[in-house]
């Protein structure tokens, strides 16, 4: 959210968030109290971090079980019966027509809204903080004001929108709203990183008559990698993980894995073995990005966690 | 910025002279020449797409749906401010306009709280990367996928949902439940059942007497495996002592004979049986493998036998998550494992930039750690916990996927938020468009503070 932004969003700063917090800083009399109270501490942590973990394990242990078996036990019943566990739901999940088109969907409209918001969003901020034009300072004011607008103000408009032009229920719809709703973050933080690049960096290039788009691609771009890192994380896992804007906005053809696995849910007791698998497969991708590029997840996260 | 001749406006190829007498910094518009225009002519090049898209897509919207507030369902007729009077007293759109109340004061000072906690905690252990990770993780996952993890914890079933075998785990630890849910007498004339379920001899039974107590309607799952072929009791032989029998009074299969111990019908053991006088109970037992009984101790005279309700109360079950009436506190509570670690990743990053300094100077004055932390730490802390608070207030108004997955179909009424009738009313079989874009726009309306904030924010920030 924008209103979160430290300084400047994505600069090396406040990426230790999830890695550390100060060095223990205390005196003698704090450190007493601490040596009395750390394992207590520690159990309660502990419990909590299970607590945490345990509804997801939880997930994942459903998705290797029979149906009939997680239709008349919980999961943890696995542990004094191990053989229960079975790769037969994913199995079936691979022989699953619309899973696997839903998937491909997913990735169809995940991957082009991320690279389209990296791309219009970077040209936009490298404009608003490194040229010089009337308005500039309203338009930036603008993009920061939409960063709360909630899409529904935007659904019944864009949909009939869509339909008049014809593409209403598919991919390149649903890219589209997705890339306009991503722009005003994606210039929020961008803008802000570029306009903290050395000015004597493109002072530099531009006296060596480098074009405008030079300069962008050669400079600003391999400089900001740590900003668009964060932003293109980000924005992959927005849209990944959307129900929402794709429920309105594609069509059964188009439909991405969230919003068939929905529609499973109106079935939720006889559908468990697709639901849990599914739901591991559609979280699996997000968690993988997540472990690779925790660091920038948490500055875009920190920078905004406007949605 | 660079003063640069006029000529070659074009495309992105082009060469730039340097500027000779360039000294604004990136926010200073300079004097206006004609290279301005080129300049402008080029920035509208780097801009056009997301400003065409923002502008389409974001702003358009915004009007059309002011004004589509305006009008009826089908769009013909001009309603004024009428779709805006139902949101405040159509049935259904007033519970979501409740609930989602209760979701923006709950949800986000829960989490920040809880993200505080988390945060002020870790500051004392060793693994803080791996609690935070933990914590942090459902951020990055779908809200589907949690609501689909929440559905399975939910299950009201006790056997398949985690929440109520935890819950059923702790009250039976406490309360150990019942054996034989359901069993009433076989004889009511002898044994009348009260409403409670509490059996009671119809006659007062005298000590050394034999007594026996046939019931029905006992599962015969709930028969313990150790039950053995019930057998008639043996006389006390005592006048301080009353003996019995109870036993399932059933024959597999038929033939047995009623309130008569037949061959094939089995004991009911570890019945609890009371012995009552005056009111009193003044001896009691349990039934053995067999069923039978003898409660000892008894000075000789009448009394009451009685089997207490405890007996055959139905066992706890845990409480209905996604009944109507927990539907929003269990989806608020999935809500909080999701965004507590976002919340405390923000905090913990605010508490790392408290200066040192002020936290020693403040020990150094002898300052107890609570008050270090409630003098010191809250104090500077503050503006960030008012912007967790804030980002998560917006994001709760907006909530619509949790909801839409966790609550099933029958209760999706009484869990309702804004956004999930939004979507309902204009999409998901309502077909009312006008009301549709009046939520739309009343949910934009409550966030213009925030916008606000932000633009503040922004412009101290230059």
């Amino acid at each position: 959210m924008a209103t979160i932004a430290p300084e400047r969003p994505a600069a090396p700063a406040p990426a230790e968030a999830t890695t550390t917090t100060g060095a223990p800083r205390r005196n003698m009399a704090s450190k007493v109290v601490a040596a009395v109270g750390r394992p207590l501490v520690q159990v309660m942590l502990a419990l909590i971090a299970l607590f945490w973990l345990v509804p997801t394990f939880g997930l994942l242990v459903a998705s290797l079980r029979p149906e009939s078996d997680n239709a008349s036990s919980g999961w943890w019943k696995v542990f004094t019966a191990p053989s229960q566990l079975t790769l037969d739901n994913y199995q079936t999940l691979l022989e699953n027509n619309d899973i696997v088109q839903s998937f491909t969907n997913t990735v169809l409209i995940t991957v082009p809204s991320t690279l389209l918001v990296i791309i219009i969003g970077s040209m936009a901020s490298y404009a608003l903080a490194w040229m010089e034009f009337p308005f500039r300072d309203w338009i930036f004011i603008a993009a920061i004001g939409m960063l709360v607008v909630p899409i529904q103000v935007a659904l019944i408009p864009i949909a009939s929108l869509f339909g008049d032009i014809g593409i209403f229920g598919s991919i390149v719809g649903v890219v589209l709203f997705h890339v306009a709703f991503g722009l005003p973050f994606a210039i929020f933080l961008l803008r802000n990183f570029f306009a903290g690049i050395p000015r004597d960096l493109l002072e530099a290039a531009r006296m060596d008559g480098a074009s405008e788009w030079y300069i962008f691609t050669r400079v600003i771009i391999p400089l900001g990698l740590p900003a668009i890192a964060s932003l293109g994380i980000f924005q992959f896992l927005w849209v990944w993980n959307d129900l929402l804007v794709a429920l309105i906005f594609t069509g059964p053809d188009s439909q991405p894995l969230t919003v068939y696995l929905a529609s499973q849910t109106r079935q939720f007791g006889s559908s468990i073995d697709l639901l849990a698998s599914g739901s591991f497969i559609s979280l699996i991708v997000p968690l993988v990005v997540f472990f690779s590029f925790q660091r920038f997840f948490v500055q875009g996260v920190m920078a905004g966690s406007v949605k | 910025m660079s003063t640069t001749p006029p000529m070659v406006a074009q495309s992105g190829g082009r060469d730039d002279v340097p500027a000779a007498t360039d000294s604004t910094d990136g926010s200073i518009p300079t004097n206006p020449t004609s290279h301005d225009r080129k300049g402008t002519w080029l920035a509208a090049v780097f801009l056009a797409p997301a400003l065409l898209l923002l502008l389409v897509m974001v702003l358009y919207p915004i009007v059309f749906s002011l004004v589509r507030s305006l009008y009826d369902a089908p769009g013909s007729s001009f309603l004024g401010f009428g779709n805006y009077v139902s949101l405040f007293t159509d049935g259904n759109t007033l519970t979501a306009l409740k609930n989602n109340v209760i979701w923006m004061v709950v949800a986000p000072t829960l989490v920040t709280a809880l993200g505080l906690m988390f945060a002020v905690l870790t500051e004392r252990i060793s693994w803080v990367t791996v609690f935070k990770t933990l914590v942090f993780m459902p951020m990055a996952v779908s809200f589907l996928a949690s609501g689909v993890i929440f559905r399975l914890v939910y299950d009201e079933e006790p056997d398949r949902g985690l929440a109520n075998a935890m819950l059923v785990a702790v009250h039976d630890t406490f309360a150990p439940s019942s054996s034989y849910p359901g069993g009433r007498p076989g004889d009511p004339d002898a044994f009348p059942a009260a409403d409670d379920g509490t059996i009671t001899s119809a006659e007062s039974v005298s000590t050394g007497s034999t007594v026996p107590i046939p019931l029905l309607a006992v599962s015969p799952d709930d028969v313990p495996a150790v039950a053995t072929v019930a057998e008639e009791a043996t006389e006390p032989g005592s006048d301080s002592a009353i003996s019995g029998t109870v036993w399932l009074d059933f024959t597999l299969g038929g033939g047995g004979e009623p309130d008569v111990v037949d061959e094939t019908e089995k004991g009911l053991p570890g019945m609890e049986v009371e012995a009552v006088q005056d009111g009193k109970v003044v001896g009691s037992t349990t039934t053995s493998a067999n069923g039978t009984f003898t409660v000892s101790g008894l000075a000789p005279g009448d009394y009451e036998l009685r089997l207490p309700a405890a007996n055959f109360a139905a066992p706890f079950n845990g409480v209905t998550w996604l009944g109507p009436n927990l539907i929003t506190p269990a989806i608020i509570a999935a809500y909080i494992w999701i965004y507590a670690g976002f919340a405390m990743v923000l905090i913990a990053a605010g508490m790392a930039a408290i200066p040192r300094d002020a936290l020693e100077a403040a020990r150094m004055d002898g300052a107890t750690e609570w008050q270090v932390f409630r003098r010191v730490t809250m104090p500077l802390l503050a503006p960030v916990l008012v912007v967790v608070f804030v980002t998560l207030v917006i994001n709760v108004l907006k909530v619509f996927d949790l909801v839409f997955i966790i609550a099933p179909g029958s209760v999706q009424p009484d869990a309702n938020v804004l956004a999930l009738q939004m979507w309902k009313v204009s999409f998901g079989g309502g077909q009312d468009q006008g009301l549709g874009s009046a939520i739309g726009v009343f949910l934009l309306l409550l966030v213009i503070p925030a916008m606000v904030f932000n633009i503040r924010r922004f412009k101290k920030e230059q």
